[in-house]
């Protein structure tokens, strides 16, 4: 690679990001180090996911919770154990319901297309709807009642397959990809902002559902100690080579352990970001790419052009979705639990949104470097606000209220801070730090 | 015969009040989507924590005025709060717009770079508003709770259901009333609304007759501002005020601008309407309303209910889809769908 002027400058910025992340291993510590870089490798596949959709397509998604949501869910699906009684109990009425919902819609569809139009037709179609909501409820409701009776302490849900875990990566990417389908031939071809507002409302669906049905999640009740992919600490801690190893270099073998197995994390994450990475180059490389900027640029003459620019959009907004519900899975995988609660919008939308265009739209250099730059101050903003209120403050006396309210309320800051960021750069750098080329 | 008027009873006091209510916030929260869209021409999805700036200055004012033992009982002080909230938000939307918004216009940028703009401001917002009152519930109305309690209308009418009729209900319909006849007094009467209807009309035929656009955009503003905290104050009256919570009202808001038409006033407050009554009627459990309608051992054993509360969103969202597939340009015609 020649470095050139416009070469050098990405290398030094991912030089710099290197750079951060050593000197928190230094002043903090290593394992929290690797803990950020681990987010940030993650954030980086979710912006990729993002920027696919936006920066080659110039589509505005604003469901990227809802799509890492359904990756994540994965995790518990694939790779929890199933609970067998619980199938005993409901298996085969969620089966039943699960079939006479897709009945209703393939009805409803196929009365859609083929009925003449007319009164008749609505009469009919509303009578299959209402006829299917009220059936399908009938054998769901006490299949649902029977399985989250057994055990609800412990287990109340179905559980998932027993699987490897590694396996609910690919099958998160093809939920989303699903999900994106269904939502992008609605919302696609209309106004982009359609998009963005349909996307919004999916992402909060999908997210009430994870949250209240029970017999599939545990809802609030959680999921939680997830097969891994990597070894566990406890093991390694008592197995000899590695306190061998341990000795060797140095460091306790609890130390060490923890961040062997966070190295182990980095390396499954780093393959999946490059894999991703070096994917998306060579799709933005390609002419199926160069058509994509060119419908971004401008729609009517593509379309012109005899390009199916819906047909295309579509394409995209998959693939785009089926890179966020990736990332969604790894997330899973790495917190080693499932936490519906912990899907907020502010924490899973717009700030991969931020990285993206922090970073330069339609770049996936830029992608990439914007979530590990933005993952980055996202975690040490808080500590770094914290101080800044502190110091703000200190003039001020020890008990008095507005002191408290203002250090209790520095985490709000953060908030505040990424909006101002993706202001500032649409304003002065729409280009963001690693433009398009 | 007296089964019939408690079914009826315990409908409009579990479906048709509180819709009604729900409604005329929506439609109110709607109508500043709409007006934007209009005029600016992008989704503001910075609306629902315009709301939330807009009912927390409100608030403040309120707890304020509380403390000096100002009161305009049976009504809520928040009433007397509320200029000072709606002048607090004309101040800071016409501020986002010099900053943010007034520099994309010069620009000419695309639409949806404005979507991502008012989702920066959205954020801003929503950080100021945790900072300065914080993320959790608070409940700011006083005055008198009920025009009419349930126990009240039994004894009047003997009947063994009964309409509960909260002030915070009523003041949102009569509010609602006079704020939508005053918008379109305003919109058909005024030549400043009159401005406004020929540039969201038509942009270069505006410009061509002499209206000055930054004018009009400094109305468009002002107006969402106003109608913005008042929705969002009748809301906060109502339920209670919580920042996350009116984020996510941005949903139903923006379906119901949606299915009536964006950029169609009239539109809007159709759409409210519809999205608020659909809410409800598909969240409420039918049971006792059945009990009472259907005789004798008829009646069903279960709640009754077709959605529980938790999914009020899908509603929204189904109705909003079957919108964009059947009529996206809404029921009533609002700007070109693509």
């Amino acid at each position: 690679m020649n470095l050139t002027n416009g070469n050098l400058r990405p290398i030094l910025m991912f030089a710099a990001m290197a750079a951060a992340l050593a000197t928190v291993g230094v002043v903090q510590s290593w394992s929290l180090s690797l803990a950020i870089m681990n987010l940030c490798l993650i954030s980086a596949v979710m912006s990729l996911g993002v920027n696919i959709q936006w920066g080659y397509a110039g589509l505005f998604n604003v469901g990227v919770m809802g799509f890492a949501a359904l990756g994540g869910v994965c995790g518990v699906l694939i790779a929890t154990p199933p609970v067998m009684a619980a199938w005993r109990a409901g298996g085969n009425g969620i089966i039943i319901a699960l079939f006479i919902a897709l009945a209703t819609i393939l009805a409803a569809i196929f009365i859609m297309k083929r009925m003449p139009d007319g009164r008749l037709k609505k009469l009919t179609f509303t009578a299959v709807i209402v006829a299917g909501f009220f059936l399908g409820r009938a054998v769901f409701d006490p299949a649902v009642e029977s399985i989250e009776a057994i055990e609800p302490a412990k287990t109340g849900y179905l559980g998932g397959l027993g699987l490897p875990i590694l396996l609910s990566w690919v099958v998160g990417g093809l939920l989303a990809a699903a999900v994106a389908w269904v939502v992008g031939k609605i919302a696609l071809g209309l106004r982009s902002d359609y998009l963005a507002i349909a996307t919004l409302g999916i992402s909060e669906i999908i997210i009430a559902v994870l949250k209240n049905e029970d017999w599939l999640t545990r809802g609030v009740k959680n999921v939680s100690g997830l097969p891994r992919p990597v070894p566990y600490e406890i093991d390694l801690q008592q197995a000899l080579w590695f306190q061998e190893w341990a000795g060797y270099l140095g460091a306790t073998p609890v130390e060490f352990s923890s961040i062997f197995v966070k190295l182990c994390y980095a390396g499954l994450f780093t393959a999946v970001l490059l894999a991703v990475l070096w994917l998306s180059e060579r799709a933005l490389n390609s002419p199926w790419g160069r058509m994509m900027r060119a419908i971004r640029d401008n729609e009517v003459s593509a379309e012109a052009m005899g390009k199916n620019v819906t047909g295309r959009h579509l394409q995209v907004f998959i693939l785009g979705s089926a890179v966020i519900g990736i990332a969604g899975a790894m997330l899973t995988t790495l917190d080693g639990q499932f936490i519906p609660t912990s899907y907020q919008p502010l924490r899973f939308t717009f700030i991969i949104w931020v990285m993206v265009i922090v970073g330069g739209s339609g770049n996936n250099w830029g992608a990439v470097l914007g979530g590990f730059v933005i993952w980055f101050f996202w975690i040490e903003a808080e500590p770094i606000g914290l101080w800044l209120m502190d110091v703000l403050t200190s003039g001020m006396a020890e008990d008095s209220g507005l002191r408290k309210h203002l250090l209790n309320s520095a985490a709000h800051m953060r908030l505040m801070t990424m909006g101002l960021i993706l202001l500032l750069v649409l304003r002065f750098s729409p280009r963001g730090l690693i433009p398009e080329r | 015969m007296d089964d019939i008027f408690n079914a009826l009873i315990l409908l409009s006091n579990f479906v048709i009040v509180p819709g009604m209510a729900y409604g005329s916030q929506l439609a109110i929260g709607a109508l500043g989507v709409t007006l934007i869209y209009g005029i600016l021409r992008f989704s503001n999805f910075a609306h629902g924590d315009t709301m939330a700036f807009g009912t927390m200055a409100t608030i403040l004012l309120t707890w304020a005025l509380q403390d000096w033992g100002v009161s305009i009982s049976p009504l809520p002080t928040a009433l007397l709060a509320l200029p000072f909230g709606i002048a607090c938000t004309v101040v800071l939307l016409l501020l986002t717009d010099r900053l943010v918004y007034r520099f994309l216009r010069r620009e000419k940028a695309a639409p949806v770079v404005f979507l991502i703009a008012s989702v920066g401001v959205m954020f801003v917002l929503n950080g100021l508003v945790r900072f300065i009152i914080g993320p959790n519930d608070q409940r700011f109305a006083d005055g008198e709770r009920f025009i009419m309690k349930a126990r009240e209308f039994k004894r009047m009418t003997g009947l063994s259901e009964g309409v509960a009729f909260k002030t915070s209900q009523g003041l949102t319909i009569v509010t609602a009333v006079i704020v939508v006849a005053a918008l379109f007094w305003f919109l058909n009467r005024t030549r400043a609304g009159k401005s406004m209807r020929a540039y969201s009309d038509n942009e270069d035929l505006a410009l061509l007759s002499g209206i000055n656009p930054e004018r009009v955009v400094l109305i468009t503003w002002t107006l969402a501002a106003a109608l913005a905290t008042i929705a969002g104050v009748l809301y906060g009256l109502d339920k209670s005020f919580k920042p996350f919570t009116y984020f996510q009202l941005l949903l139903p808001i923006f379906a119901a601008a949606i299915v009536g038409g964006l950029g169609n006033p009239l539109g809007a407050i159709a759409g409210g309407f519809i999205i608020a009554f659909s809410e409800v009627t598909v969240t409420y459990a039918y049971r006792k309303f059945l009990a009472y309608s259907i005789p004798g051992d008829w009646a069903p054993e279960g709640l009754v209910q077709l959605l529980s509360t938790d999914y009020k969103f899908a509603v929204s969202f189904v109705i909003l889809v079957l919108v964009l597939l059947l009529r996206p340009t809404g029921i009533f015609g609002g700007r070109t769908a693509s």
